[in-house]
């Protein structure tokens, strides 16, 4: 169609621990590079949406483009929780979408501390409530999410755990992941317990990272002949949380995932089945296996059979987090939603090298962040 | 810096210690949908708008149900700093509505002594923390009834 979106340059840096440089500094080296991927200059961007979460208030965009060149164009700052970097890529598309622009630019950026995330909640309570009223930390979150399915299921530590050691698995074949180790069923399961059923292996690593893409339109890539390598971004959708019953007592990320899903397979006039992989949110091990059935890449109660069968392994029907995921690659937060778009295009361009998904045509990346915002796109080989 | 006060103080708004009777949990429930919410809810312009169906002003107060089943679970094991663990962190559906997350106790911290749908009694006990004044904090916790 003629007012279709399309990713002409895309860039990540490797994930790693950078304290020693700031975050202007890791925001500008993926946008250079998604620059010199795409063959463009800063000039010819015209807006900047920059996701970052933990220096919200920073105007990071801006000092990203005093790094890279300062055009004086739209800069859009954005926060929206483990979704904010998707959430910047749907704006830069929406840009382009609306008529307004015809090549933008999403970069997403974090400097992540260590150690356990989440608060320990009780704002305005005298006394902490972590430990006495249950816990509020993001393992202990998502553990629940995950023992709401072996209470539905009968899904197994085991299985959460096997979710690990493919995710690490894939990591291997991924030089820009944090991490690129095997880890063993026997370890993952051994290593030091946080939140039953996620050990630390099972828990996503905090690391520093950023990526970029840009965005054009279908005019403005035909004209300047950047159609060979373009990826067309077939549907994007955003959602919140709706009501749900024990919305107070236990966060839920199912309902959100699920609306957004099904509104990119109605937008983008495609099923699960068109779909060849998925970079979706494994922030713990126990969240990737309700979100093959929030995705529906399976149908309910199916995710731990599904699991292994070796459907969501590389060689398999839909390999999912090839790239390593949050739990090996790791997961800078404001950066998440853009690598994951990063990582499809290198797949649907036929460049991700030894963990290339072979004949990919179509692939689907999903955020969910606590709130809950939750985005999944769908993106296309042209 | 201020007395601490003689009787325990609630650890949350909701956890009503009457002069007279036993402690108990207090929610709102919508004339409109019928759902029920643990504590007073939210106040828009100090009206209560549901969070479920967007009922303007049809809240009324409940007294919370003091027992229930146990509805999911994690055992944790690592916390933030200052906080004792392994324990339970258990979401609990209370008898009559409302869903609630506190800890479950007298139950071994490991997975093979936790069933799903145990049934459980909400207990009030004094909270292990004290605030910085002094004050103790009366808590409420879930035990296999």
């Amino acid at each position: 169609m003629a007012n279709d979106v399309y990713v002409v340059g895309t860039d990540m840096i490797k994930f790693g621990r950078f304290p020693n440089r700031t975050v202007d500094d890791l925001g500008a080296e993926s946008a250079l590079g998604a620059l010199s991927d795409a063959g463009l200059k800063i000039q010819d961007i015209q807006a900047l949406y920059c996701s970052n979460v933990f220096q919200a208030m920073g105007a990071v965009g801006q000092r990203v483009l005093k790094q890279i060149g300062q055009t004086g164009i739209e800069v859009m700052n954005v926060t929206n929780a483990c979704a904010s970097g998707a959430t910047a890529f749907r704006l830069a598309y929406l840009g382009i979408k609306s008529g307004e622009y015809e090549c933008t630019m999403a970069v997403g950026v974090e400097q992540m501390g260590s150690g356990l995330q989440g608060g320990a909640g009780g704002a305005g309570m005298a006394i902490s409530p972590e430990g006495i009223l249950g816990s509020n930390s993001n393992p202990a979150v998502f553990a629940h999410t995950g023992l709401e399915h072996t209470r539905k299921y009968g899904t197994t530590f085991a299985q959460f755990a096997q979710i690990s050691v493919k995710n690490h698995h894939h990591s291997t074949l991924n030089p820009k992941a944090m991490y690129q180790k095997e880890t063993p069923l026997e370890e993952v399961m051994s290593s030091e317990m946080i939140s039953y059923p996620n050990t630390k292996l099972m828990c996503s690593v905090n690391v520093d990272g950023s990526a970029a893409a840009i965005l054009m339109s279908e005019k403005e890539v035909k004209k300047r002949g950047l159609m060979s390598r373009a990826v067309k971004v077939r549907a994007s959708a955003l959602s919140s949380e709706p009501y749900v019953t024990r919305d107070i007592s236990m966060q839920d990320f199912n309902a959100a995932t699920r609306l957004a899903a099904d509104a990119a397979y109605e937008r983008g006039s495609v099923g699960p089945d068109d779909i060849n992989l998925v970079e979706l949110h494994d922030c713990f091990a126990t969240a990737e296996m309700v979100h093959y059935e929030n995705l529906r890449l399976c149908k309910d109660g199916e995710a731990g059979a599904f699991l292994d069968s070796g459907a969501t392994t590389l060689g398999g029907k839909v390999p999912v987090n090839v790239s390593g995921g949050l739990l090996s690659k790791g997961h800078p937060i404001g950066a998440t939603g853009v690598a994951n778009v990063y990582e499809i295009v290198q797949h649907l361009r036929g460049e991700a090298g030894a963990r290339q998904v072979e004949g990919a045509r179509m692939g689907m990346t999903h955020v969910v962040g606590m709130g809950t915002a939750c985005a999944v796109h769908i993106l296309e080989k042209v | 810096m201020a007395e601490a006060a003689v009787a325990p103080l609630p650890i949350v708004p909701y956890l009503k210690i009457p002069e007279s009777g036993a402690p108990y949990l207090e929610g709102i429930k919508c004339k409109a949908c019928s759902e029920v919410f643990i504590g007073q809810g939210r106040l828009t312009a100090g009206k209560h708008v549901c969070q479920k169906c967007g009922a303007i002003e049809q809240m009324e107060t409940v007294k919370l149900g003091n027992t229930g089943k146990l509805y999911n679970y994690t055992v944790v094991h690592r916390s933030f700093p200052g906080v004792k663990t392994p324990f339970i962190s258990a979401i609990v559906d209370l008898d009559g509505g409302g869903s609630i997350r506190g800890n479950l106790i007298n139950v071994e911290p490991t997975p093979e002594a936790i069933k799903f749908d145990t049934p459980v009694k909400v207990v009030y006990e004094i909270a292990p923390a004290k605030d910085k004044e002094g004050n103790s904090y009366l808590s409420y916790y879930f035990t296999p009834a």
